[in-house]
């Protein structure tokens, strides 16, 4: 579709990327220079650097003592298009860019709640301007509204019960990742070319669904016309490809900029940027117009900007997710379909911003990992992990069976290719809470209230495995049901109230959606039931006091099992022992079996994860106590982890017993949080010399004789 | 406490060192053998070389200060039935199942005391060698004697490495330090030198005990007759045992001593080094 090669593009390898559609893949496939040495060529911090960094430590440091946010917009609504330029310091800068007119000033997005929006001000003693928050409540309804207007009582119930926890229902669902890479391969001008083509070409027969994305495509072209205003505020013409590597990290970032600056996600992640950027970096490096040094400057003006993303977000939001992340994830390394690794010299650049800036949760470091990459990589991704403990690891041999070699990681975890497949996010179902809603048939262990179904309860002084088992699969059906009905409910809303345009735009027209699950406790769930298999698991009875919002008892609900007794041992979890194993393995298979029985929004394909990583402590506190000892108020072990000092045969068994869960039953991720002290991983080389040389010494020694 | 290892009760020809009764069942040629063990662990990354699955063997005849893991010390007697029953197959399928892991490690054999289960532990290794596993046998060498060379000799057949752990130089302060001479512990190194087995010195540096130049020195030259020595590992005392002792109810009995620094480990290394070219050199000299 694309009339000529484009004069920016002089010296790549054309190829579809240039002559037939919008294909980042085949650009980064003809062009790559894989790198198989170490890291031997990095260059450390720029003066430039230094300065800019220590002037983002000491804004931290006031926004810390300014008791968490340092400033923050209550007037202007956030869009790509709302703020004047800001920088930190102008005349340094190599890449430039802010959400709003300053660094540290947190924008206003009221889109997904206007309510979560005066919240997050409120707290920080800052009130959202009055005429904005008429417009939101009077004239312009949010996602958040929407989502409510539609629910059904038992829906508010299972979420206020915490059964399903941490709904994307009053904040942003983030996980999309815009192939931002799009932007300075091409320019926004032939993507909006390419979008209008997309729109000309597509069904004129006016089914609602046909409309709906007519109106997406009209929406994506307006944000795109926005993207390139968004440049021109910077002083840069982004209508054109980017024509050397500084444009080309400039234009990538813009895009992102623009999505942050709209859309307020739980995870608003990068993609796979690191290897396509390279590319850029080798032209000008072989052209002799950029150095190493002045490379690695780039990549690090680049990642500082990646460290200031901040968004207003309330305390409750902040204790779900424990801090306050952006998921910021940049995917790096991976092989390709034909078995060529993808490591470049900007893999390891990207790696050393941990050097260069020091450690930082965010961005989010994701190796692609395959026992194919390189071994002088692997060797510098083990030093940066030890050194900062700022790396994470996924499996890419296994993921690019259903995903090809250009998919990236959203969030901590959910795969998907970018720019052709997208993911609502559905947060998470508490099957532990569900084994407890089997034991009492329906009723909430916490709450008194009848949640569930009114099955009939688990009755006996001790649990019987055959008889809590069938009653969980029943309680699993109901859970599945209400569970996937309610995201369908929240994404019809926030496609609707909150859509993500510009996103939308760097993607292709038909994407392929996921409609993405999760379950919380896993490992609680397993033990349980292994505990009540293999030990003798008394339920202990109490009657539980309904109380209202003010905290008056309005009723009692008698015999609620609220505690158990174990009697003897059981396997646990974590041990490589394939008893208890396959319990999890089955609940995994079960449960998503369960999921895909029903109707999903947008015909999207469901998926599952087990990933809670920092909200599993809230779910934790929220969750009764469990037959296999745990008590109530006591975390859930972070995604697919055993419960914490359950695991007693060391990491190899750990490890493997989390590896049995299936991934086709768990496509959206499986996460396991591991950590170790650097020592217990090998010894230090200055005590331990590993291989002592008699030889060598003996010359030494010899030698040493001839000096005295 | 016994002053020799050749009147030590922990060590007999005729009988079982697990059980007094029920021994020749176990030991009787042909029959499935049993060892007793403490734990396992499947990711030992400082108990030889590479990624190690590491068995913890129930059982130890010494009474070292400042051992870590005391729980492991009780020897199984039909009164004191210590340690988990398991056969060799038992212990390898745990190996198997995640051997992809061990790829450039192996088995290591801890305890406790893995000798004072020797024909278990030949089984063991035996069937690991047959398998193409690295072998490590990690031993205090208390237990070793010239009476049973030719149990030694078996094992020796089938053990890649051995990690000796030598506590003292000085046969006094290792007695004090064990309750324990320390000849045959010497003795057991010089027989590995002889029989070509591969041996990683350990030591640890422990205030008060072991951090004299002198005593450093003097092991550096002992070392340096092993022919065969390929690592020494100084360790720094550390106090991370302490809670094991307060949980088991054993009085810490170096209570109050500090904890060495890595740095003070790593000078200790020197010395032990320069005692080992001092020998070296004599070698070659022909002092010895």
């Amino acid at each position: 579709m694309f009339k000529t090669f484009a004069p920016e593009w002089e010296g790549f390898e054309p190829g579809r990327w240039s002559n037939t559609s919008v294909n980042v893949r085949d650009f980064i496939h003809r062009n790559i220079t894989p790198y198989d040495g170490d890291e031997s060529f990095l260059e450390g911090p720029t003066e430039a650097t230094k300065q800019l960094w220590d002037q983002v430590m000491e804004l931290s440091r006031q926004e810390r003592e300014a008791g968490g946010v340092l400033d923050m917009d209550t007037k202007i609504i956030s869009t790509i298009t709302s703020h004047g330029p800001g920088y930190l310091n102008k005349d340094l800068e190599k890449i430039v860019g802010l959400q709003t007119d300053k660094p540290f000033k947190r924008s206003l997005q009221p889109f997904g709640g206007i309510r979560m929006a005066q919240q997050a001000c409120k707290e920080y003693g800052y009130e959202v301007d009055p005429e904005v928050v008429e417009i939101f409540t009077k004239y312009r309804k949010t996602h958040n509204q929407g989502v409510f207007d539609a629910y059904t009582p038992e829906m508010k119930l299972a979420r206020h019960a915490a059964i399903l926890t941490g709904l994307p229902d009053a904040y942003g669902r983030g996980r999309i990742v815009g192939d931002y890479r799009r932007v300075a391969l091409y320019g926004v001008d032939m993507l909006i070319e390419d979008k209008e083509h997309q729109k000309e070409t597509h069904f004129v027969r006016m089914t609602s669904k046909n409309i709906r994305l007519r109106e997406e495509l009209s929406e994506q072209i307006n944000a795109l016309h926005d993207l390139k205003k968004l440049g021109e505020i910077y002083g840069y013409d982004i209508s054109r490809p980017a024509k050397n590597a500084r444009e080309a990290v400039q234009w990538l970032y813009f895009g992102y900029l623009a999505a942050v600056k709209e859309q307020n996600g739980a995870a608003m992640s990068l993609g796979r940027t690191s290897t396509f950027l390279d590319i850029f970096i080798q032209r000008d490096l072989e052209r002799g117009i950029l150095t190493e040094r002045e490379a690695q400057e780039l990549i690090d003006h680049f990642i500082m900007k990646l460290r200031l993303v901040k968004f207003a977000r309330t305390p409750e939001y902040n204790s779900l997710f424990s801090g306050d992340p952006t998921w910021v994830t940049e995917s790096i390394g991976g092989v390709s379909v034909d078995g060529q690794h993808m490591v470049t010299k900007n893999s390891f650049r990207y790696l050393n911003t941990l050097n260069n800036l020091g450690t930082a949760p965010e961005p989010n470091m994701t190796i692609l990992w395959s026992t194919r990459l390189p071994k002088a990589f692997k060797r510098f991704c083990a030093k940066m992990s030890i050194k900062s403990s700022s790396i994470q690891y996924e499996n890419d041999d296994l993921m690019r069976v259903t995903h090809g070699d250009d998919y990236t990681i959203a969030c901590c975890v959910s795969s998907m290719r970018v720019g052709k497949e997208m993911q609502f996010f559905g947060a998470r179902a508490n099957l532990a809470k569900c084994l407890l809603y089997a034991i009492n048939g329906g009723v909430d262990e916490r709450l008194g209230v009848q949640v569930g179904p009114k099955y009939r309860p688990v009755e006996g002084d001790v649990l019987d495995y055959d008889d809590v088992m069938e009653k969980y699969d029943d309680m699993m059906e109901w859970l599945a049901g209400l569970y996937v009905n309610t995201l369908n409910v929240i994404h019809y809303m926030h496609d609707k109230y909150s859509y993500e345009r510009l996103q939308m735009a760097l993607h292709d027209r038909d994407v392929k959606r996921y409609f993405a699950t999760g379950i919380a406790g896993l490992s609680v769930v397993a033990d349980s039931l292994s505990a009540i298999k293999y030990a003798k698991v008394k339920p202990i009875r109490k009657d539980v006091e309904i109380k209202d919002k003010a905290g008056n008892v309005i009723g009692v609900t008698k015999n609620v099992v609220v505690d158990y007794e174990v009697e003897g041992d059981f396997p646990k979890y974590g041990n490589d022992d394939d008893r208890v194993d396959e319990i999890a393995v089955s609940i995994v298979r079960t449960f998503m079996d369960k999921i895909r029985k029903h109707h999903t929004y947008r015909d999207s394909v469901p998926t599952m994860s087990i990933l809670t990583i920092t909200s599993n402590v809230v779910y934790g506190k929220k969750t009764g106590n469990t037959p296999d000892g745990r008590k109530q108020g006591v975390p859930l072990a972070p995604g697919a982890n055993p419960m914490h000092g359950r695991d007693t045969h060391g990491a190899v068994a750990s490890l493997s017993s989390v590896a049995k869960l299936p991934f086709r039953h768990a496509q959206d991720g499986i996460s396991n949080t591991f950590s170790i002290i650097p020592d217990a991983l090998g010894k230090n080389t200055k005590i331990f010399a590993g291989d002592l040389d008699i030889d060598r010494l003996t010359q030494e020694a010899v030698s040493e004789d001839h000096n005295d | 406490m016994t002053s020799s290892p050749e009147h030590s009760t922990i060590i007999s020809e005729t009988t079982c060192p697990l059980c007094e009764e029920g021994a020749k069942s176990h030991l009787q040629e042909g029959s499935i053998m049993i060892g007793y063990i403490h734990s396992t662990e499947s990711f030992g990354t400082v108990d030889g070389p590479g990624v190690r699955f590491v068995i913890f063997f129930q059982g130890c005849p010494m009474r070292c200060l400042y051992c870590h893991n005391p729980d492991s010390w009780q020897i199984r007697t039909q009164q004191a039935p210590a340690g988990t029953p398991m056969t060799a197959a038992e212990l390898l399928e745990l190996y198997e199942r995640n051997k992809e892991f061990y790829q450039n490690g192996g088995i290591t054999c801890t305890g406790g005391e893995p000798l004072m289960q020797m024909g278990f532990l030949t089984e063991l290794f035996s069937a690991a060698k047959q398998r193409g596993v690295h072998t490590c046998l990690d031993t205090s060498g208390i237990v070793f004697s010239e009476s049973r060379l030719a149990e030694f000799d078996a094992l020796t057949q089938v053990t890649d490495l051995v990690m000796l752990d030598i506590k003292h130089i000085d046969d006094e302060k290792h007695r004090e330090l064990t309750g324990h001479s320390n000849a045959p512990v010497l003795a057991f190194a010089q027989y590995l030198s002889d029989k070509g087995i591969p041996v990683w010195i350990r030591h640890v540096i422990v205030p008060g005990w072991t951090d004299s130049e002198a005593e450093q020195d003097a092991l550096g030259y002992f070392l340096g007759g092993i022919k065969t020595l390929k690592a020494l590992d100084v360790l720094p005392y550390h106090t991370m045992g302490v809670r094991k002792y307060e949980s088991l109810g054993i009085p810490y009995p170096l209570e109050g001593v500090p904890a060495v620094t890595p740095a003070q480990a790593g000078a200790a290394r020197e010395v032990i080094l320069k005692g080992l070219k001092r020998r070296l050199r004599d070698n070659i000299l022909g002092k010895q």
